[in-house]
């Protein structure tokens, strides 16, 4: 067992797992879409870009592609909540936090994609 | 560029991964905490307000406690989240900096940058691998003539001195192991404008090395390289490296065409040097007495062997024969600098002086005692240094010879003219009077600077006229072309060096000489003529002109109803 490769899989998995728990539920809905769980979904898609960093071989460029895709749909999730809330005020109920659980959405995919190359790595590893 | 960006994420990534973890708990501590707002009412702090606190808190800029002030339990947490995220961030920075101050960092940057720089040249330049003493000179050649270099040298402070060198033409330099094959490959190897290698690292094994790898990655390239090792000059010689230069050979022939044939030599000088000033008077120096030899060593050995092999009688004057080894009869122990050493070694009745040790200061201290002692010597000065260059001109000595530029010139004439290099290599075997005689000639064609010197050959590229006409079987011959057959115009002030024609090498050729395709001519005459004759080469109608007399009708309609052809 290598310690490395169990910590580099947990954030991917955890990286999708959570990001599925958030977008669950009622998409008009704010009672379903926790901010905490959005939070725990970015920090462990940063953690997880971080771990791909300085991986010089092709299925680590893919890798990074897809976790710097679900950075960049959080990042925006994210951006939506605060300007809404804080800048214009919005109430959170209705479109709002469609187009936050949307965005989250296109992520999850993003992340799924990872966990496929993933097994697809694990699956051709000869040792 | 991508070994930069890897480099920078590899050893960032624990940095990295501390900040986030710090941050990410600071801010959800701050979220999960109940505070109060100005009115005492209970309030809780938002992800957005959290995020902006720690970030100016992280960064100690510390704006103060926004928007409401604290309570206890929040300022508790703030202590503990001021400790953990300062000093991650610290570590952070730390690192960031640490990374790039490494050398390893900077040497990728550098190689970036001069891998970037040769990628974009667009014209022919040479790749020169070794910047010593003949590296420097050649590079200095060169660049006077505005080619494009790129240089590199194992040694860094080599590499720095070229930026402070003051060179007409800017030169590409890096501090790279030439021996390795990725780093000619940086270099240019395989770019299209790379047009010659020249080898000149101190180590015959590199040499060897690069022009095996030249020629294996590029077998049309020209490939120069120096030696001084007849084992490896023969190795280089089996895959077909260009040239070979020995740098204590060259300066030896130098010496000897001084000494055999100073018409020639005043030739080779007038015609390699694109500054130099005419002087008309071939330097003779005596041949019939006693010459003095002082430096034994490699230089020395190669002076010795042509001296006596045109019969000189030559005494050595060495001042470590253990070390140097020491010819087989008429030598003295000493450095040559003392009075004492000079006449045990007979300087009263010498007729010449060869100063050719490795050290410039017992150079001028030989020839300045030895001119004490006997005025009349004619004395050869070996200049080492070039920086040297004030006093070497301060002493009179009647002729100074600085290897490393001998051999650049060498270099460069091989690089530029390697007709100029046949050219020398026949001419050796005539006499000096005509030599003397080429030199009465060279000093009427040119107008007090150095004549150019350059190559043309008859093919479709360079001389398409002639090309054509030769190839419609009209006979042409050399007169032609300098435009002295027709009666309405005077003639080319140009001379004709050298023919080449397959294997055979024809010296000065006639100029009844009529000509064939393919063959390669050497001209030499001022610059502005040179256009004249390219202008031959390439104009149908001009050249028509000077076969015929006829003057062609241009356009069809003149062509038509005008030429009685």
């Amino acid at each position: 067992m290598h310690f490395e490769k169990v910590v580099f899989s947990f954030f991917i998995v955890l990286a999708l797992t959570l990001n599925f728990g958030f977008i669950l539920g009622e998409i008009e809905n704010p009672a379903h879409h926790p901010v905490y769980e959005l939070f725990a979904v970015i920090l462990v898609n940063l953690i997880a870009t971080i771990l791909k960093f300085g991986d010089r071989s092709q299925m680590g460029a893919f890798l990074l592609s897809t976790s710097l895709v679900a950075m960049l749909q959080l990042g925006a999730a994210a951006l939506v909540w605060v300007i809404a809330i804080y800048t214009l005020h919005l109430p959170l109920a209705g479109g709002v936090m469609a187009m936050i659980v949307s965005l989250a959405a296109g992520a999850f995919l993003a992340n799924l994609i990872s966990v496929i190359l993933l097994l697809i790595e694990a699956a051709m590893l000869r040792r | 560029m991508d070994s930069i960006v890897y480099l920078i994420f590899r050893k960032m990534r624990q940095p990295l991964l501390v900040l986030i973890i710090t941050h990410a708990l600071a801010i959800l501590g701050l979220t999960l905490i109940p505070g109060q707002d100005a009115n005492g009412e209970p309030w809780r702090m938002g992800f957005f307000h959290a995020f902006y606190f720690v970030s100016y808190m992280a960064t100690t800029i510390g704006f103060g406690e926004i928007p409401y002030a604290f309570t206890d339990t929040q300022r508790l947490w703030v202590l503990v989240s001021i400790y953990a995220t300062v000093i991650s961030w610290i570590y952070a920075i730390g690192a960031l900096i640490a990374l790039v101050r490494e050398p390893g960092f900077q040497y990728a940057l550098a190689q970036r940058r001069f891998v970037a720089r040769v990628r974009r040249l667009s014209e022919p330049f040479y790749l020169i691998a070794g910047y010593g003493s003949v590296g420097s000179e050649l590079v200095d050649v060169l660049t006077d003539r505005h080619k494009h270099v790129v240089v590199i040298d194992a040694d860094p402070k080599q590499i720095d001195l070229l930026g402070l060198q003051n060179l007409r033409e800017d030169v590409i330099g890096f501090a790279g192991n030439a021996a390795d094959t990725q780093t000619l490959l940086y270099a240019g190897l395989q770019h299209f404008c790379c047009t010659a290698v020249v080898a000149l690292t101190s180590s015959n094994e590199v040499n060897l090395k690069i022009a095996l790898t030249t020629k294996l990655l590029r077998p049309d390239m020209q490939v120069i390289c120096r030696s001084d090792s007849a084992s490896i000059e023969a190795n280089m010689a089996s895959f077909g490296t260009d040239h070979i230069v020995d740098p204590f050979e060259t300066f030896a022939m130098h010496l000897t065409m001084a000494l055999q044939s100073p018409g020639l030599y005043l030739v080779r000088k007038w015609l390699s040097s694109p500054t130099y000033i005419a002087n008309a008077e071939p330097i003779y120096p005596p041949l019939q007495g006693k010459w003095i030899l002082c430096g034994y060593g490699r230089f020395g050995k190669s002076v010795y062997e042509r001296l006596t092999n045109e019969g000189i009688e030559v005494i050595v004057v060495e001042a470590t024969p253990e070390v140097t080894g020491k010819p087989h009869h008429d030598f003295v122990i000493g450095r040559g600098t003392e009075a004492a050493t000079l006449i045990e070694a007979g300087v009263q009745d010498a007729v010449g002086l060869v100063a050719g040790t490795d050290d410039d200061v017992n150079n001028l201290s030989i020839v300045m005692t030895a001119a004490t002692i006997n005025p009349d010597l004619f004395v050869i000065l070996r200049q080492n240094d070039r920086r040297n260059q004030a006093i070497i001109d301060a002493i009179d000595a009647r002729m100074v010879m600085q290897p490393s530029h001998i051999v650049a010139q060498s270099i460069q004439t091989l690089l530029a003219t390697p007709l100029l290099h046949d050219f020398f290599t026949v001419a050796t075997a005539r006499t000096d009077d005509w030599a003397c005689a080429l030199v009465s000639r060279l000093v009427a064609i040119s107008q007090d600077i150095s004549p150019a010197v350059w190559e043309t050959t008859l093919d479709a590229n360079d001389a398409p006229a002639v090309a054509e006409q030769l190839a419609l079987g009209q006979l042409i011959t050399l007169d032609m072309l300098v435009e002295k057959n027709q009666p309405s115009v005077t003639g080319l002030p140009l001379i004709p060096l050298l023919l080449a024609r397959d294997e055979e090498r024809l010296l000065l050729p006639e100029g009844s000489t009529s000509l064939l395709p393919g063959d390669k001519l050497l001209w030499t005459g001022p610059q502005s003529v040179k256009q004249r004759l390219m202008r031959t080469l390439l104009d149908a109608e001009q050249l028509e002109y000077l076969l015929t007399g006829n003057i062609v009708s241009r356009g069809w309609i003149f062509r038509r109803f005008f030429n009685p052809r």
